[in-house]
Formats: structure tokens, sequence, C-alpha cells
């Protein structure tokens, strides 16, 4: 199967430190992939890399995102072409309205998409139904993006913002950190309603906890930068038990 | 020379164009610009005490001149430019329409061209009942405005105020007793007309009082086109309890200068609530002298200031605290690109008998380009020992987590930005209570994002 994503030897520095050592990973449509790795690793600077945050220095491989060269895209056309970025730490906003702000980014989408902009009644239509299925109050919207929000709060909007946006290729990063376990379930529940035979995940993780809603469909570890292992769904299982020691030692 | 003016007690600043002893004999050393100025002033026709006034007024200017940076009120405002251009006198009359981009606020509109008063241009039929409007130009030649003219503004005060004394022909007079409950609202319009061989100058003067328990809404916007000089000078008196909201918009043209000062002088449980959007002018120079008389006033002095290009914009305030009880709010935000400059000077005095004083004054700045600057001043100057009294200032970026947050979520970068310095504003904006009033400065200040946008070409 032709891979959606496709990363071939990607290295990334920051601030000139080799974070990322060369990972080859790749994630066809319709399938969950799993990045589980202890603190430090480098997930979320696959993430970043993946997004194109600035800072984030690539000094070496590939990246192919649904055909196209992804390093070469600026952050917001990586957006229109398709991919998601769930923060760990979701930025706050003061001043920028969240409803405002989620209907200019999907607006912004549609017109790159060559798509009819919605209106605000239709815009809030669409997000209305969105949130109740979050467990989200509608309160939400009218405040500053982020700001105030509980650390489940944010994850939400995280996940609201994916809901609403349709992404093609979401990557979530720890989304399930900071969550009880009925928003967990939630959560969870919004991620797997966007399950689909077009839609590519990368979930990552530092607990097995999440997967045992989103059940991937295959687990990478990420160590030191590197992917030491690959498996199916009972490598977190067995990731859960053992931890990362025997790994890190082996690594 | 001293004898003329009302200070005596003062010492006489010696600046540049002032009068220096050479071999021993006085040598006027007027600059060129000073005294093409000079030259501008018709021969009077009216009253006596009108024509004292202009004569101190034009001692006072040629003394004074233009002001230098040694001029510490003018430290961070270079008038060069301005001092070097030998302004002329704008014609009176002629046809002139209103131009497109003013904004209907909705209220009663009086129009100035070049300073002038054009009643053809405005449109006062639905003046609201308790708001009386003349032109100064007509209360002058009805022999009016003594005690009234100059009662706030002294020429001695600066050379702007003296220049506009010596030469203001006109201006708008307003006399304000609606309650509250009319919510009357006016708008001033002022269109500059540069464009013939000289750039030209003009100096409205506008009288402004609200009566005990009255109140106005006044939007006072300036726009422009071609090279002038719009030195405007306000008195602003409020009775006992009166209310003025005096929302200002300055989008005078790019190769327009503007130098406006408002004087207001606030009465007992008074409040004046003004705010000031800046976004247009070569050099532009906003000083608010606002005095809370008696106690329990309030003054509320909020505005931004958005510099693209090469622009110069200038606030500064003079805050003074006479009297007991009385609140002071100052909230000015800059936002600067290009190679555009701000500068903020605020100053908070605090007199001996204003015990109780709450004064809060805070300026903060984003920088878009590494090639823009703000210098700010802060002063509080307090001689009341029970008070609160606080000041601050930012300086800033924009935020690279953030434009990256956006960015991740499909919004271009120039979108992205925008969206953040919207943000910036949007709390200096919600002081403007009058939804229409503050739906104009939004469309201001989206105009100018849009043309400094252009202009750095991102
Ligand atoms: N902004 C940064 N500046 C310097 N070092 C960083 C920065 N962000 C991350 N790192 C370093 O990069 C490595 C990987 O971090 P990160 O990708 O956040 O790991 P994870 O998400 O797996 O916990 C860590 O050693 C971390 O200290
Ligand atoms: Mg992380």
């Amino acid at each position: 199967m032709k891979a959606m994503l496709k990363i071939e030897g990607l290295t990334a520095a920051i601030d000139e430190k080799t974070v990322l050592k060369g990972i080859d990973l790749e994630v066809p449509a319709g399938e969950v992939h799993a990045i589980m790795g202890p603190n430090g690793s480098g997930k979320s600077t696959l993430g970043y890399v993946l997004a194109g945050r600035e800072g984030y220095e690539v000094t070496g491989g590939s990246v192919q995102f649904r055909g196209e060269d992804l390093l070469a895209m600026e952050p917001e056309d990586r957006a229109a072409a398709g991919l998601f970025l769930a923060f760990q730490y979701p930025v706050e906003l003061p001043g920028v309205g969240n409803a405002n702000f989620l209907r200019q980014a999907m607006n912004a989408l549609r017109r790159k998409r060559g798509e009819a902009e919605l209106d605000a009644m239709q815009f809030l239509k669409l997000v209305r139904g969105r949130m109740k299925a979050l467990g989200m109050t509608e309160e939400m919207l009218k405040r500053f993006v982020n700001v105030g929000f509980s650390g489940g709060e944010k994850k939400r909007n995280e996940i609201l913002q994916m809901a609403v946006l349709e992404p093609a290729f979401c990557v979530l990063d720890e989304t399930d950190s900071g969550l009880d376990i009925d928003a967990l379930k939630i959560v969870a529940d919004g991620v797997n309603a966007l399950r689909g035979p077009e839609r590519g995940m990368l979930v990552i993780t530092h607990y097995q906890r999440l997967l045992t809603y989103i059940v991937p469909d295959r687990v990478h570890v990420l160590l030191g930068g590197r992917i030491v292992r690959s498996g199916g769904p009972e490598l977190a299982l067995e990731l859960e038990e053992k931890g990362y020691g025997e790994l890190q030692q082996a690594a | 020379m001293a004898s003329s003016s009302r200070q005596p007690e003062m010492a006489v600043p010696v600046m540049d164009g002032a009068v220096r002893e050479m071999g021993g004999a006085p040598m006027p050393l007027v600059h060129p610009s000073v005294a093409a100025m000079l030259e501008l002033r018709r021969a009077e026709e009216g009253p006596e005490w009108l024509a004292t006034l202009r004569d101190r007024a034009a001692e006072a200017f040629a003394r004074l001149g233009f002001p230098t940076r040694r001029n510490e009120a003018w430290h961070y405002t270079d008038l060069r430019s301005l001092a070097e251009l030998r302004f002329a006198a704008p014609e009176r009359g002629g046809a002139a329409r209103l131009p497109d981009g003013v904004a209907d606020a909705g209220a009663p509109r009086l129009v100035f061209v070049d300073g002038a008063f054009r009643p053809d241009l405005s449109d006062l039929d639905s003046l609201p009942d308790g708001v009386r409007v003349e032109s100064l130009s007509s209360l002058l030649a009805m022999g009016g405005g003594e005690g009234r003219l100059g009662a706030l503004a002294d020429a001695e005060s600066g050379t702007f105020v003296a220049l506009n004394t010596m030469l203001a022909d006109d201006g708008a007079v307003i006399t304000c007793t609606a309650a509250p409950e009319a919510a009357a609202r006016l708008h001033l319009v002022s269109v500059g007309r540069g464009g013939g061989e000289r750039p030209v100058a003009f100096h409205p003067r506008h009288l402004i009082h609200i009566a005990e328990g009255a109140e106005l809404t006044l939007f006072d916007s300036a726009l422009g086109e071609g090279a002038y000089l719009n030195n405007t000078v306000a008195e602003i008196t409020l009775g006992k309890a009166a209310r003025m909201t005096h929302v200002r918009l300055q989008a005078e043209a790019a190769t327009g200068f503007q130098v406006s000062t408002v004087f207001a002088h606030v009465a007992e449980e008074a409040e004046y609530d003004s705010f000031v959007l800046a976004t247009g002018a070569r050099l532009a120079r906003n000083e608010v002298h606002a005095t809370l008389a008696g106690p329990k006033a309030v003054a509320h002095l909020n505005g931004a200031q958005l510099g693209d290009g090469a622009r110069h914009v200038d606030t500064t305030t003079v805050l003074t605290h006479a009297a007991p009880n009385c609140a002071s709010r100052q909230t000015f935000k800059s936002v600067l690109s290009g190679a555009s400059r701000a500068v903020f000077q605020g100053k908070i005095h605090v007199h001996q008998v204003a015990q109780k004083t709450d004064g809060y004054q805070m300026n903060q700045a984003l920088l878009l380009s590494p090639t823009a600057e703000i210098d700010a001043k802060p002063q509080l100057e307090i001689y009341a020992d029970d008070v609160k009294c606080s000041h601050g200032a930012t300086v800033g970026e924009l935020d690279a987590d953030q434009l990256f947050y956006l960015r991740s979520r499909g919004l271009p970068l120039a979108e992205a930005r925008a969206m953040l310095i919207e943000a910036f504003l949007a709390d200096a904006l919600e002081a403007v209570r009058d939804e229409t009033l503050r739906a104009a400065l939004a469309a201001a200040t989206a105009a100018w994002w849009a043309r400094a946008h252009a202009e750095a070409g991102a």
C-alpha cells in the first residue's frame, strides 16, 4: 500500500543539538500508528518538524506527504495539504476569540482548496454539533483561545479544531496527558470518529492507556531520536509491563 | 519682551529662534519658516482683546520658534522635516467634496476643509436638542469669543499653541446642554488639501463646552491628501457631572503633518473619556493636557498609534490631578512596522491637594520589524501623600509560538499576523463603548494593516 506519510532518514536539530537521529516511518492512509517513548526521546520534536515549526532544523532525510515534499512547505501550506498537529501544549491566544479563530482557520483552508467559505450561521451549526459530541459547552467558543482553559479543556479544544477542520492526517502529541478517565474516553471517541479509510493518524503518547481506547494498527518506539522497535498493538502492552528500561539498555 | 509674558515669574527659555544678544545689539534670529508663518498673519479687524491675544501669540511664536530636540518636550520628535517647509495659507472656498474615506458615524456632521467650516459639506439637519454649534469664524465676526478663546490654551505654553492662536480663523464652537438620555452625538470632519505649489498650513481652533450634567459623544476624524500641516487646538471644558466621549481618528495623508493639542478641563464629578486612533500623517504629534479640577472628576486618555513606512507618531499627555478623589486611566498601544517610530510621553502630575488620587498609565508597544522603534517616557510628579499611582510599559514582538499555532491551523502568515495585531489592539479598542465608532476605528485599523502589509511586501 502507498504510504500517505513517508519519512526517510530524517534528522533534525534544535540549537545545533541533534534530537532526531534518523527516523524511518511510513503511515498508509486508513491506518493509525502510535509513537511511544520516554520523556525527551524526541516525540514532540518529530511532531513539530512535521508541522514546520521554526527553530527545528532539518539536517537530513526527507518527508513525503501525499506525494509531496512536506519539508519544503510553509506551515500553513502543510495544513492546507491536510496535516494537523494537536499540540502537547496548546498555545494561549489572548484577545483572539475561539469561534472567530476557528472560523477564520476553516475558511482559510477552504479558500486554499477552492471551496466556498462558510458564513457565521453555517459555521455555528457545524461547530455546535462537534462540540456537543466532545462534551464541550458553547461558552468555550466565546472565550479567548485556550486562555483560562483547564488542561483537559485545552486538549478538547484541540480535538474540536481537528473535528471541524477535518484534516487528512492527524498528529496527536500526548493528547491524553492531564486527562482524567472520563475526559480521555471522550477525546478517544472524538478521535475514533475521525478514523476512516482516507485518513491517517500518528498518535504520540507516553503511556499505553490511550491506546486501549484508540487501538493502533502499528506501534513504534522512539528512543534517543531513533525508532528502535516497531510492532503491532501488543507492543504497547508489552511496554506497559516492562517499561522502556530494557530497550534503553539495548539502545 | 518679558512684559508680554503672562507668567513673569517664569524664566523665559532660550531656544532656537530666540532673541539673542550679539555684540551688544539685539538681533532677532528668526528661522525662515517661522518668518514665513509670521507673514501669514493678516491685519486684525476684530476687537481689541483679540488683537492683543494675536499679538502676544505672534510674539511667543517668534520667540519660541520650532522646537528642536534640545527642548525636553520634543526630545524624541524631530521637527526638522516640518520646520524646513515654508507653508502657505490655504485658499478659502472653492469646490470641494467629501472624500470617500469619511466614516459614517450616524451623527450630524461638521466638515472643515483646510480648517475652514464648510456648511455646503456639513449636515446639521438633525442636530440634537441641547447641542448648539457655530463656527469660530462667525463667532469672531460677531464679536464673540472673548474669555473663551484662549481660556485653557495659553500661547506661552508652546510653539504650536502660539502659532494656532496667532492664525486660527475657524473651528467648531460647540455648547452642549443635552441630558445623557438624549445620547447626543456629533461628527467633526477635517479634510486637508495639499497639492498646491507650497504646502498649506491650517490652524483649527475648537471651543467645546459641556454644561453641568450634560453629555456629548464627539467623533473627530481627520483625513486628507497632499502636503499640509493641520495644527489643531481644542479647548474643552466640562461642567459639574458632565460627560464627554471624545473619539478621534487621525488618518491624515501620508504626506501631511498633524500637530494636535487638546486641553480638557474636567470639573467635579465630570468625566472626559477620550480615545485616539492614529493611522496617518508623515509626522503626527497628539498632545493632550487634561486637568481634573474638581473632586471625583475622571479622565480616560486611551488610544492606539499605528506606524508604517517611515512615519513618526507621538503621543504626549499631561494629566494633572488638581483635586482630591479623582481617577485617571491611560492605556496607549503602539503597533509599528517598517521603519516607523513612535513616542509616548505620559506625565501624571498630582497636586498636593489631590489626595486619594487614583492614577494609572500603561503603554504597550508591538514592534513588527527590526527597524521600528518606540521611545517611552513616563513621568510621575506627585506632591500629595495619599495617592495610588502606577505606570507600566511593555515592548515586544509578535509571539513566535502564537504565530506558528495559527499557521499550523492553515492561516496564512499575513492573516495570522493581522489576527495577533488585532488581538493586541482589542482590549484598547474595547474602551470605545459606542459600537458605531468602535466599528469605524476597527475598519481604520484594518485599512492601516492592509497598507502596512503591502508596503512591507511580506
Ligand atoms: N526548545 C528546545 N530547546 C532546546 N532543546 C530542546 C527544545 N525542545 C526540546 N529540546 C530537547 O530535545 C529533546 C527531545 O525533546 P522532545 O521532542 O520534547 O521530547 P518528548 O516529546 O519525547 O518528551 C530533549 O532532550 C529536549 O531537552
Ligand atoms: Mg513531548
